[in-house]
């Protein structure tokens, strides 16, 4: 056991995502908000267990899509109308429904794009060193446990209530995490 | 000292169960952990096991590459004449292959975005699998148009980049609506598979050691399998699922816009884009089926891949198989029904002319009829003869691509411009060259990374009650 300032925090590790699940809520029933907690497959509703409100994820890709498809259309409208007007057989130069396929695919790719890297940048990928990568056990967090991690850095944590709490929620693993 | 979780496996019956109807269910067959199933999948990347047939298929599939290779460099060096196309027949070989290819990868997204977003738990099993097949199959897709310009290394003139002559693409070309919707295809279809692989990337991670841990580590980006980052995976995932949709339907309606948009009689015609989208999945669930029927026998996957699994791709089969037939039907009633002489003729000669009328009997055979098989609940569940119907599937999409190509180009509106097209050697070694590609890619990506969803069988399991039918 290691000092607090020295500490990322305290790790629980639970045999069940119904236990990690309960004592997320616990914990920020008790208060705690710097927290997280590692499954090996997403379980609904554990990041608002957590208290954590929206991704952010669905607004970036709307917004890769409204510029893909806004500057899609602009760079069709201009090279085929303005930049480089052909006339053929007296069509209209900003013939739309000619626009439509690629201003389509451009909307996908500018989104899928924008979601795609806003989404690992809102996930501070990549990140190849953190914390709890120090604990041996957590490498069993991409296979069968599940564990809960409450910081040092949390306003409300103070190291022997905080052990004693995590202990009341009936982990089959309780370490320090060294910084 | 087991779990909770594995107390509850361990008292599920073992035998395969049906529904009333009949049909298997199980999703997941034997006694399954969160454990197991993690090294059952996550152990053949990294213990290799059945060494023998992954060499001898690597082996073969790089000799096939080596051809291909020397197909293409003896393409560069002299010319597409030493392929059989010609005026009329421009197109020959390589658009035949194009959208053959494309169209086996979008079983894949079809899979992995459409039946995500009905829900369809079966697609578990099978989605990296053929999410990888998918990016695969259009690497070799786009291979073909770019072989086919003439001069390849000036295919950039196709993008949009400032250039000194001052010039744009056509953008009212379907030619050009093909480059930005197959190239937005890989790009999305690649974005979707790698998010899908970052946490199984991060549990081989953790399961290696070493320099590989290193490569695993790097690509897996960090990922620590935090709530907050499966959540926003998860919506980023689902998001990406729903624009694939659209963008897979897209995909194959621009390649049939390359034909319909012409005037060419056969061509021109407002049933291609759904009946091109039908074939394409059709032909994709078919070399689904051609790839995943050995792979699960030789790597033993019967209990991740069960006949449940097999019996819903035989439907599908079976479903867009008949799509593909009323594609035919309706364009030989169009043709009748419009009154168009030069319709009527190419409709005629298709089916009784001299030359190709023997390909198109062949299609209706190998295409609509043998694959009926899938009618059967026997040949749906037997590996053996599902892979038959399916090989017959897949060879018949290739031909009927082959016969809208050559076929309907053969015979123009003048006699007079009339011409046969047939293939040479260089046209077979290419087409059997990009088998090779394809089959590289493949064996490479069996080897180095989990070919079924980790995370997501994981999933199944936990939740195994929600989900069993």
């Amino acid at each position: 056991m290691t000092g607090v300032n020295r500490s990322h925090g305290i790790m629980a590790g639970f045999e069940d995502p119904e236990q990690l699940l309960n004592a997320a809520r616990r914990a920020h029933t008790a208060g705690y908000r710097k927290m997280d907690a590692y499954s090996p497959f997403p379980i609904e509703g554990l990041a608002q267990a957590l208290g954590h409100k929206q991704t952010g994820v669905a607004f970036l890709f709307l917004m890769g899509g409204i510029a893909g498809a806004l500057g899609g259309y602009f760079m069709l409208w201009y090279s085929m109308a303005v930049d480089w007007p052909m006339n053929i057989g007296g069509r209209p130069l900003n013939s739309w429904p000619m626009y439509v396929p690629i201003t389509f695919e451009l909307t996908i790719l500018c989104s899928s794009l924008l979601g795609f890297v806003g989404t690992l940048a809102l996930c501070r990928f990549p990140e190849p060193y953190h914390p709890v990568f120090n604990v041996p056990e957590f490498s069993r967090a991409s296979r069968d446990r599940f564990f809960l991690c409450i910081e040092t850095s949390d306003p409300k944590f103070e190291a022997s209530a905080t052990l004693r709490f995590l202990e009341g929620l009936d982990p089959y693993y309780l370490e320090w995490v060294e910084q | 000292m087991p779990n909770t979780l594995e107390k509850v496996r361990a008292r599920e019956p073992i035998a395969s169960e049906r529904s009333p109807l009949g049909f298997p269910v199980r999703m997941i067959e034997g006694e399954a952990t969160l454990g197991s199933i993690t090294d059952q999948i996550g152990d053949i990347p990294i213990q290799h096991p059945h060494k023998t047939f992954w060499l001898m298929g690597f082996v073969l599939s790089i000799m096939a590459l080596g051809i291909f290779g020397i197909a293409v460099v003896y393409l560069l060096y002299r010319g597409i004449g030493i392929w059989g196309v010609n005026i009329p027949v421009a197109w020959g070989f390589a658009i035949t292959n194009f959208v053959w290819w494309i169209g086996i990868g979008h079983a894949g997204t079809f899979i992995s975005a459409i039946l995500l977003l009905l829900n369809q738990k079966w697609r578990t099993s099978i989605n990296r699998f053929t999410e990888a097949m998918t990016l695969f199959a259009v690497i070799c897709a786009g291979m073909f148009p770019l072989l086919h310009l003439g001069r390849p290394w000036l295919f950039y003139w196709l993008l949009p980049y400032p250039d000194m002559m001052t010039l744009w693409p056509q953008f009212r070309s379907a030619l050009v609506w093909d480059v930005f919707a197959v190239g937005t295809y890989f790009t999305v279809s690649l974005l979707f598979w790698y998010l899908g692989l970052l946490p199984d990337l991060a549990t081989l991670r953790d399961k290696t050691s070493g320099a590989r841990q290193k490569v695993y580590a790097f690509f897996a980006l960090g990922w620590r399998g935090s709530a907050i980052h499966w959540e926003r995976h998860q919506m980023a995932y689902l998001i990406l699922a729903g624009l694939a949709t659209p963008l897979v339907l897209s995909v194959h309606s621009v390649v049939s816009f390359d034909f319909s948009i012409a005037l060419v009689p056969g061509w021109h015609s407002t049933i291609f884009p759904p009946y091109f989208v039908a074939g394409a999945i059709y032909s994709g669930f078919a070399m689904v089926l051609n790839l995943m029927l050995p792979i699960r026998k030789i790597y033993h996957l019967e209990n991740l891949i069960t006949q449940r699994h097999l019996n819903a791709m035989g439907c599908v089969l079976l479903a867009t198989c008949w799509m593909v037939a009323y594609g035919y039907i309706s364009e030989a009633f169009m043709a009748w029904y419009s009154g168009e002489v030069f319709e009527r003729y190419v409709m005629f000669n298709r089916a009784f002319g001299p030359t190709y009328g023997w390909a198109f009997w062949v299609l209706v055979g190998i295409n609509v009829i043998i694959p009926q098989a899938a009618w059967s609940r026997k040949v749906r569940i037997t590996p053996v003869l599902l892979f038959f119907a399916a090989l017959s599937a897949n060879a018949g999409m290739w031909l009927e691509r082959f016969v809208i190509v050559v076929q309907s180009l053969h015979r123009d509106f003048l006699p007079s411009s009339w011409g046969v097209f047939k293939p040479t050697i260089w046209d077979w070694l290419t087409l059997g060259g990009s088998l090779g590609l394809f089959f590289t890619l493949l064996f490479l990506f069996i080897r180095y990374l989990p070919m079924i969803s980790i995370t997501e069988v994981r999933e199944l399991i936990a939740f195994k009650e929600e989900s069993r039918l």
